[in-house]
């Protein structure tokens, strides 16, 4: 041995890890990120809240108390109570079909479904014009037998369930791809029936990501701006939903009730931040790993 | 060549992590052949360090990441480039790859990549060269080249080298000298002949291989068996009740007569030219015998087993 | 010789699982009506003006300098992002400190807060009056109503994808690898530089491409902060709203046929960083 390694007892060094930056470093960094997330994002959250009680409590439900008010709540509810349920459905065939097949063509589909997260919310809105729209192109059909799509709730109802049309088939395919297939065909095998093994087998091991997409898309649905905006036609008290109606206000210098209208959106917004922090702390495993949007 | 020799849990990556300065001793210095190196940072150890899964660059060709150690320098220390890329050239002769220059590691067998692992640390000329279970990650064939392969380099070489296995036979065959360790502490340091025939301790025993273990009591010179003398050797020290730790080889089928111990024979196997027969003990207790593939032993015969040698401790 | 029996064609591979039929047709049905069908309006729409009456349009300078004001703030936003959003993931992951979990929780803030909400309350924000703006008209920096509002505007909704994008694989490093850097002599700068980064390339530049792209469709939350003044802080999007009031479906339709070829090539240079980085590193 050309060399001798020797261990000696006593002493005592000072331990700093190899693969850190120098304290300075890392309070500097910490430091700029927290500022810069302070400055984009927290102080905006809070000027919502800050403006809608700029002129106190009385003020600020006084918003609320307008039948204007009313109805875009009313209507808010009634559009995510639709196109949330109708993307869950889809969402869930999606994921059974693509996840637990193969078959070719599959990575085509999945790209089709997550186009209208690259579409911009107004080109979102724009095509559901040009098809229904008085020059669309079934338009001049849908006029002669009265129904009305655009500028009204069909059309709202449509446009949203596009925006979140990806939503949950996103979270539930890779999560149920990890999964594969020997559960559902262990319980085959014991005599389950197809449905049966959904229900008993694949339902409970996604309920959190079915949890977690839901919340998601139901915050986007509620929220949905750009498009809506497209197919609404503002018409006050039927087809202004909550975030239309908040531009209409802020539009008319009501700034006190735009705001107080949007804290309501701001309040879902952070209650949907909070479960979905939750969720990912407490059941990270039964989330999918990727595509978290 | 000390081979690091423990269970796995038994601190020797901490203790070759601590040599590396990668990490940090509560107490204690580290002497690099007379010079403290206790707080030296990492950087300036100058160790070669393999790691177990090799941490190859992956964004770096097979050239790029043996000659990292040598880039890193400062620019005052750091050879010319040609002198460079002789330098990878030379390692590359050494461990046989020399085509691989331009390959990266994803393209790379595990096999390859331990190689290059072992090239890039080399590359620097380190003091010492430092290996975390240099074989741990590769099938039971590969190991074997690659262990006689280490050997042969380490002789050309002479490069200091500690490696930690957990792998008796890979540590006995390749260290000249072997440390084994137990729980933190350090048992017993010695030539893979002392630590087999003179353990330190019965933990190094048992680690080093099957055992059986027989109560006896030690009178003056002699080791008492059911009474009966054996040729163990007690050591310095150890008076009354002890332990007398045999070997499998160690016991030998003999007429009862002779025997230390009787029983009868529970069931036997047939493995690369020896048996293994497993006696049942008139109380229960199951022994292993290894003996020469030669006579039958059919389940049910009695038998009698003399003890040729063995190790006591208190 | 065991003759081996013709293979049958199958569309998709035989499982014993039940129900592809029913999912797959549904979820088509679906994906085709809500999704293929409008878009395929669009396109057919499009193709109607062909690519000359695209062009058209495009040239027409209201159209043309939104199309420029779209594009290159939002390329500017992205790279905001990209450089700090990088800065959050990584403190976020390698230190810990106080909060570290609201912190997280706190960059999903844009894709959770409605964008009219965002746009009111930003506008409020960077106004002349307002929080901020004030404190910028000091220095003689006017945010809102110009294009530095629609930059403020952008980063804030594309931070969201700069930071997830790289967070997983900072958290991913191999800390063998960056311990492999220190004992073969690097300083830490250097094993930053060298060895932490360099994989990382490929996902910075996947956010950097997805921020880009959402800032060049984004509206909600630019419209209130612009000013939306015809030349100066009119986006692009926002003059397809305008089209699509004065029934001007042709002009609108071309508009959103570029952009979203714009970012149908976005998604295709995502694609193709993740195949070259797959091919390279072998991970994505």
């Amino acid at each position: 041995m050309s060399e001798g390694i020797t261990l000696e007892a006593a002493a005592a060094p000072r331990p700093r890890s190899v693969i850190s930056e120098g304290r300075g470093v890392r309070w500097l960094l910490t430091g700029i990120a927290i500022l810069f997330l302070a400055l984009f994002l927290v102080l905006p959250l809070l000027t919502v809240f800050a403006q809608a009680l700029a002129r106190g409590w009385a003020a600020y439900f006084e918003a609320f108390a307008e039948p204007d008010a009313r109805s875009a709540i009313r209507l808010t509810l009634t559009v995510a109570a639709i196109s949330v349920p109708f993307n869950l459905v889809f969402g869930v065939a999606a994921a059974w079909a693509i996840a637990k097949f193969e078959f070719p063509g599959k990575s085509l589909l999945i790209t089709l479904i997550d186009l209208p997260f690259s579409v911009s919310p107004v080109v979102s809105g724009m095509i559901y014009v040009l098809v229904f729209g008085s020059q669309g192109l079934f338009g001049a059909f849908f006029i002669e037998h009265g129904i009305q799509i655009i500028f009204a709730v069909p059309g709202i109802v449509l446009a949203t369930i596009f925006v979140t049309f990806p939503f949950i088939a996103r979270e539930l395919i890779p999560l149920m791809q990890e999964q594969g297939t020997a559960e559902e065909e262990a319980a085959l095998t014991l005599g389950a029936s197809g449905w049966h093994a959904f229900r008993t087998v694949t339902l409970p091991n996604i309920r959190w990501g079915l949890l977690y997409s839901v919340l998601l898309c139901n915050a986007r649905a509620m929220g949905e701006f750009g498009a809506v905006s497209v197919v609404s036609g503002h018409i006050r008290g039927l087809t202004n939903t909550l975030p239309l109606h908040v531009e209409i206000l802020y539009n008319e210098y009501n700034f006190v009730g735009a705001f107080a209208v949007a804290s309501l959106l701001a309040g879902l917004a952070l209650v949907t931040l909070v479960i979905k922090s939750v969720l990912e702390w407490r059941y990270a495993g039964d989330l999918a790993a990727g595509g978290r949007h | 060549m000390l081979g690091l020799l423990g269970p796995s849990g038994s601190g020797k990556t901490t203790l070759l992590r601590i040599i590396a300065g990668l990490d940090f001793p509560d107490r204690g210095r580290v002497l690099f052949g007379g010079d403290d190196a206790t707080g030296l940072p990492v950087q300036q150890r100058a160790v070669g360090f393999v790691f177990q899964h090799y941490a190859l660059f992956k964004h770096m060709s097979v050239a790029d990441n043996i000659a990292y150690g040598l880039n890193a320098r400062k620019r005052s220390e750091r050879p010319g480039k040609a002198e460079i890329r002789k330098r990878v050239g030379d390692l590359l002769d050494l461990i046989k790859l020399s085509g691989f220059a331009d390959r990266y590691p994803s393209q790379l067998s595990g096999g390859q990549r331990q190689r290059i692992a072992l090239a890039r640390a080399l590359a620097v000329e380190p003091r010492v060269l430092l290996l975390d279970e240099p074989f741990g990650a590769l099938d039971a064939q590969v190991r074997k080249d690659l262990r006689r392969w280490l050997r042969e380099i380490h002789d050309r070489t002479g490069q200091t080298t500690i490696f930690v296995t957990h792998d008796q036979d890979e540590a006995l065959e390749l260290s000249d000298r072997v440390a084994v360790l137990d729980k933190g502490r350090l048992e017993q340091v010695g030539t893979p002949d002392e630590v087999q025939d003179r353990p330190a301790s019965a933990t190094v025993l048992k680690f080093l291989g099957d055992s059986v273990e027989f109560e006896a009591i030690v009178e003056g010179e002699r080791v008492l068996v059911d009474g009966r003398p054996t040729p163990a050797v007690a050591p310095r020290g150890v008076i009354g009740p002890a332990r007398l730790y045999v070997r499998p080889w160690q016991l030998q089928f003999v007429d009862p007569a002779e025997a230390h111990l009787s029983g009868t024979v529970r069931a036997s196997h047939r493995s690369q030219g020896r048996q293994r027969v497993e006696v049942e003990r008139p109380d229960g207790r199951l022994v292993v015998v290894e003996d020469f593939d030669g006579d039958r032993y059919a389940a049910g015969r009695p038998v009698g087993l003399r003890i040729n040698g063995g190790y006591v401790f208190a | 010789m065991v003759a081996t029996p013709p293979r049958r064609f199958h569309f998709r591979r035989p499982s014993v699982i039940p129900g592809f039929g029913l999912t797959f047709g549904y979820a088509l049905t679906c994906l085709s009506l809500v999704v293929l069908l409008p878009l395929a309006a669009l396109v057919a729409r499009a193709s109607g003006l062909g690519l000359s009456g695209i062009w058209d349009v495009a040239r027409d300078p209201r159209v043309a300098s939104a199309l420029r004001l779209s594009f290159g703030v939002s390329l500017l936003a992205a790279l905001t992002a990209s450089v700090f959003g990088f800065v959050v993931a990584w403190v976020l992951t390698r230190y810990d400190f106080p909060g570290r979990r609201i912190v997280d929780a706190a960059v999903d803030l844009p894709f959770a807060l409605p964008t009219a909400v965002a746009g009111i309350a930003l506008a409020s924000l960077y106004a002349p009056n307002g929080l901020v703006g004030a404190q910028l008209a000091k220095v003689g920096i006017q945010a809102a109503y110009t294009p530095i509002g629609i930059f403020i505007a952008m980063v804030f909704i594309g931070l969201p994808f700069a930071v997830r994008t790289v967070q997983p694989l900072i958290a991913e490093i191999d800390k063998e690898v960056e311990e492999a850097s220190a004992t073969l002599g690097a300083k830490r700068l250097l094993t930053l530089t060298r060895v932490v980064l360099p994989p990382l390339i490929p996902a910075v530049l996947t956010g950097f491409a997805l921020a880009f792209a959402r800032g060049v469709g984004e509206y909600g939350s630019i419209i209130f902060i612009a000013g939306n003044l015809p030349f100066v802080s009119e986006i692009a999007p926002l003059l397809i709203v305008i089209k699509l009031s004065e029934f001007d479906y042709a002009g609108a339709a071309a508009i959103a046929t570029i952009m979203l070829g714009i970012s149908f090539l976005t998604l295709l240079v995502i694609n193709l960083i993740q195949a070259w980085s797959r091919r390279r590193f072998g991970y994505v």
